[in-house]
C-alpha cells in the first residue's frame, strides 16, 4: 500500500490548487513505530506531509462530524462506510465531501506484534507483503497477512464503497471468510461463561472513553454516561456501572457499526471492545439482510418498517 | 546513606518477612503488560518490566475512593450527617516503582499538601507508604525522563534505590523509612565498597541509553497568553479525540471529581478521577462550557503541565518523562513535540512566516 501515497499526494495537492477543496483530511507520519497521526492540509505544498501505510487504521469519518467546510477526505473501505452512515445520518453533506477511496489490504496491529517479542520494538517499516520489525539487537521479517488487526482479517469490504477519485485500482475482496466464528463461540458458552467471559473482558477498563471516542458513530452532543439530569449511570469503577457503559454503547451502534476497529484500536488497555458491536453486526445482516454503510440510498434497518420485518411482535 | 547487598536468593524470603507489616503493590504481568496490583501472600513483584501500563498513582490515590457515608433514613438520629468512610492507612509498600514514577508523586504532593489546602486522604495514604524503586537499567525509547527532572536512578522520591546488578540487587536506603523496610525483611548485610562505584556505572549506562528528549529552558520566560493565543493549537490538537487515556495513565494528572450516589436510604460521598480532556470537566450549570472545543482541551492540558505549573511552583514541568501517554495515545498526539514546540515559539517569527 505503499505506493498508494503518490496518488494521494497528486490527488490532495490538485483539489487544494482548483479550490474544489478548503483542507485535505489525512494522515501525517507519526512520532511512534506503527503510529500514524491524523491531520488536516490546507494548502497544495502542505501535502507533502501526508501519509499512507498499513497503520492508517484510524477512522477518519470521526473527524468529518458536523464540519462545513468542503473537505476532500481519504477513505479505506471501513472509512468510506463511515462516510455513508455520517451522510445517512446528517452528520455531513454529501456535496461538502470529495472522497479519496483507497483500496486496502488491511492495517497491522501494533500490540500484536509488539507482544510478539520481549524486547522493544522501536522501528516497523513494510516492504510490498513483509512487515519488518526492528528493535535492540534484532529484526524480522514477517508476514503482513498475520499481522493484521483482526477485523482486517475478516474484512469483506476493503474497498470503498463510496468515493469521487480512487489512489490505485481496486483490489480483490477476500472470499469464504467466515465473519463471525469468534460471536459464535461467545453464542454458545453457557450463561454462567458467558458472564465471566464479560466479566473478564472489562476487568480493566478505565473508562477513559477512547473507545467512544475514536467512534464515528458516537457523536451524541452528550453521551448517556455523561448526563446528569437524569443521571442513567454512576461515575465509579462499580463493574455494573462499567458494563452498562459498554452494554449501551454498543446497542447505540446496532445497524450501524461497520467493524473498523478503532474502537479496539484505541483502547489503552487492550479491551476488545468489538466483541459487543460485532454480535449485534452479525444480528442485523442475519434478521435484515444488513450490512452498514454500503449505499446512501437504503435506509437503517432499525429507523425503517418492513411488513417482512423479522419478529412477530411487532406485526 | 548505606548500601545493603541482597543476594538474588534471598529477595523472596525478604518479600515474605515484610509482608504482614505492610500491605504490598508491585508489578504484576497480566495478559499483555504489567501494571501494579496488590500483592498476595507469598507471591513477588515481577521486575521483568519496561514500565507498567498505567503509572501507580492509584496505589495512593485510587481511581474511584469513597470518603464519607450517610444514611437518608429520617428514623435514624444522624441522617444527612456525613461520616467519615472507613480507611486503612496502615503501612504499605510498593515494590519495584520506576524512579519517574516515584518522582511524580512530589509533583503531586505540591497541590495536595498546599500551605493553604491539606488533602488529607491523599496525604494520609502517602505517608503510609514506603517506596522502594526500581532503577531503570532499561529504559524504552520515549522515556524522556532526564530531560524532565527526574531520571532512570533518580532518587527524588523514593524510600530505597533498588539496584539489578545481574547477580545481585543493592539497595541504597534513601530515607528513615527505607531503612527500616530493609531491617524488617531482614536484608542487612552491608555491600563492599565496590557497590557504590558499580550502581554509578549502571546509572551511567541506563542515562546514556535515554534516545529522547525535551527542551524546557524557555517556558518559564515565554508570555502566556502569546503561547496560550499561538496558531499551533489548532494543529496540534486536530487529532485529538477528548479520551481520558493521557490523563488516566499518567503519574502526575491529580483532577478528580466528587459524586454522591444513593442506594435505597443510604449514600456515599466519593471522588474519582477526573480528565481536563472531557467536556464535563468544566460545563457550567448555565450549560454554557469555558473550555467547549477539544482546541480548548488539549491546550489547557499542556498549557497547565507545561506553563502554569512551571509558573506556579518554580520547580520544572508537570511531567516526569515516562513517556506513557506519548506510547498509549490512540492517535499519536506527542507532548514532546509539544513542549518542543511551545520551548522554542516566537510569536513574531510565526506572524512573519504567515505572511
Amino acid at each position: 500500500m505503499l505506493g498508494y501515497i503518490d496518488k494521494i499526494k497528486e490527488i490532495s495537492k490538485r483539489l487544494l490548487d482548483e479550490g474544489k477543496v478548503d483542507m485535505i483530511i489525512g494522515f501525517k507520519k507519526g512520532t511512534m513505530p506503527m503510529m500514524n497521526e491524523p491531520c488536516f492540509v490546507k494548502t497544495p505544498d502542505e501535502a507533502s506531509k501526508l501519509v499512507w501505510d498499513s497503520n492508517c487504521g484510524i477512522n477518519l469519518a470521526n473527524y468529518l462530524t458536523d464540519r462545513k467546510e468542503k473537505i476532500g477526505v481519504i477513505a479505506k473501505g471501513c472509512d468510506s462506510r463511515n462516510i455513508v452512515t455520517h451522510i445517512i445520518e446528517n452528520k455531513i453533506k454529501r456535496e461538502n465531501l470529495v472522497i479519496i477511496g483507497v483500496p486496502c489490504k488491511g492495517m497491522i496491529d501494533r500490540r500484536k506484534i509488539s507482544a510478539m517479542f520481549d524486547a522493544e520494538v522501536r522501528q516497523v517499516s513494510e516492504e510490498g507483503d513483509a512487515i519488518i520489525v526492528k528493535g535492540n539487537g534484532f529484526e524480522e521479517k514477517l508476514k503482513k497477512s498475520d499481522l493484521l488487526q483482526d477485523n482486517c482479517s475478516t474484512c469483506i469490504h476493503r474497498n470503498p464503497a463510496l468515493y469521487d477519485e480512487l489512489a490505485a485500482p481496486l483490489v480483490e475482496e477476500q472470499k469464504d471468510i467466515d465473519k463471525y466464528a469468534d460471536v459464535r463461540k461467545i453464542e454458545t458458552m453457557q450463561p454462567s461463561e458467558k458472564w465471566d467471559y464479560f466479566d473478564n473482558l472489562l476487568s480493566g477498563c478505565l473508562r477513559c472513553y477512547a473507545c467512544r471516542n475514536a467512534c464515528p458513530l458516537c457523536y451524541c452532543p452528550t453521551c448517556f454516561v455523561d448526563e446528569a439530569n437524569p443521571q442513567w449511570v454512576g461515575k465509579s469503577q462499580d463493574e455494573t456501572d462499567i458494563r452498562t457503559f459498554h452494554f449501551l454503547r454498543a446497542y447505540h451502534c446496532a445497524g450501524r457499526c461497520t467493524d473498523c476497529g478503532a474502537c479496539e484500536r484505541a483502547c489503552p488497555v487492550g479491551i476488545n471492545v468489538r466483541a459487543f458491536t460485532k454480535k449485534l453486526e452479525k444480528d442485523c445482516f442475519e434478521m435484515f439482510g444488513w450490512e452498514a454503510g454500503i449505499s446512501i440510498e437504503k435506509r437503517p434497518p432499525l429507523d425503517t418498517f418492513k411488513p417482512d420485518d423479522p419478529g412477530k411482535f411487532i406485526k | 546513606m548505606k548500601v545493603i547487598k541482597i543476594e538474588k536468593k534471598d529477595w523472596a524470603g525478604g518479600i515474605g518477612k515484610i509482608q504482614d507489616g505492610y500491605r504490598l503493590f508491585g508489578p504484576v504481568r497480566g495478559e499483555n503488560f504489567h501494571d501494579f496490583k496488590a500483592l498476595e501472600k507469598g507471591e513477588s513483584p515481577d521486575l521483568n518490566f519496561q514500565n507498567t501500563r498505567l503509572s501507580p498513582k492509584s496505589v495512593v490515590y485510587p481511581q474511584t475512593e469513597v470518603l464519607f457515608e450517610y444514611s437518608l433514613d429520617e428514623k435514624e438520629v444522624d441522617h444527612h450527617v456525613m461520616k467519615d468512610a472507613v480507611k486503612d492507612y496502615s503501612p504499605k509498600a510498593v515494590l519495584g516503582i520506576r524512579p519517574c514514577d516515584a518522582a511524580a508523586f512530589l509533583l503531586v504532593k505540591r497541590n495536595f499538601d498546599a500551605p493553604d489546602y491539606k488533602d488529607p486522604y491523599w496525604l494520609k495514604s502517602y505517608d503510609a507508604t514506603t517506596f522502594i524503586g526500581a532503577a531503570c537499567n532499561n529504559p524504552c525509547s520515549t522515556c524522556f525522563c532526564t530531560t524532565a527532572g527526574s531520571g532512570p536512578f533518580c532518587e527524588e522520591g523514593l524510600d530505597i534505590l533498588l539496584v539489578d546488578a545481574t547477580d545481585c540487587y543493592y539497595a541504597k536506603a534513601i530515607t528513615a523509612k527505607g531503612e527500616n523496610l530493609l531491617k524488617n525483611a531482614g536484608w542487612n548485610t552491608e555491600a563492599d565498597g565496590g557497590a557504590a562505584e558499580k550502581i554509578e556505572t549502571l546509572k551511567k549506562e541506563a542515562e546514556a541509553k535515554i534516545s529522547s528528549s525535551v527542551a524546557s529552558n524557555q517556558l518559564k520566560s515565554k508570555s502566556t497568553n502569546e503561547l496560550y493565543e499561538a496558531s499551533f493549537w489548532e494543529d496540534v490538537s486536530f487529532a485529538c479525540i477528548n479520551c481520558g487515556t493521557c490523563t488516566y495513565l499518567c503519574p502526575t494528572c491529580w483532577c478528580f471529581d466528587i459524586q454522591d450516589e444513593n442506594s435505597g436510604s443510604s449514600g456515599i460521598r466519593m471522588r474519582n478521577w477526573d480528565s481536563c480532556m472531557f467536556p464535563l470537566f468544566t460545563i457550567h450549570g448555565t450549560g454554557h462550557n469555558p473550555r467547549g472545543t477539544k482546541l480548548h482541551r488539549v491546550r489547557q492540558r499542556f498549557m497547565h503541565k507545561l506553563k502554569y505549573y512551571v509558573d506556579k511552583y518554580d520547580n520544572g514541568i508537570q511531567c516526569v518523562g515516562c513517556g506513557r501517554c506519548v506510547r498509549a495515545c490512540p492517535v499519536n498526539i506527542d507532548i514532546r513535540r509539544v513542549c518542543d514546540m511551545m520551548n522554542s515559539y516566537d510569536s513574531k517569527a510565526c506572524a512573519c512566516s504567515e505572511k
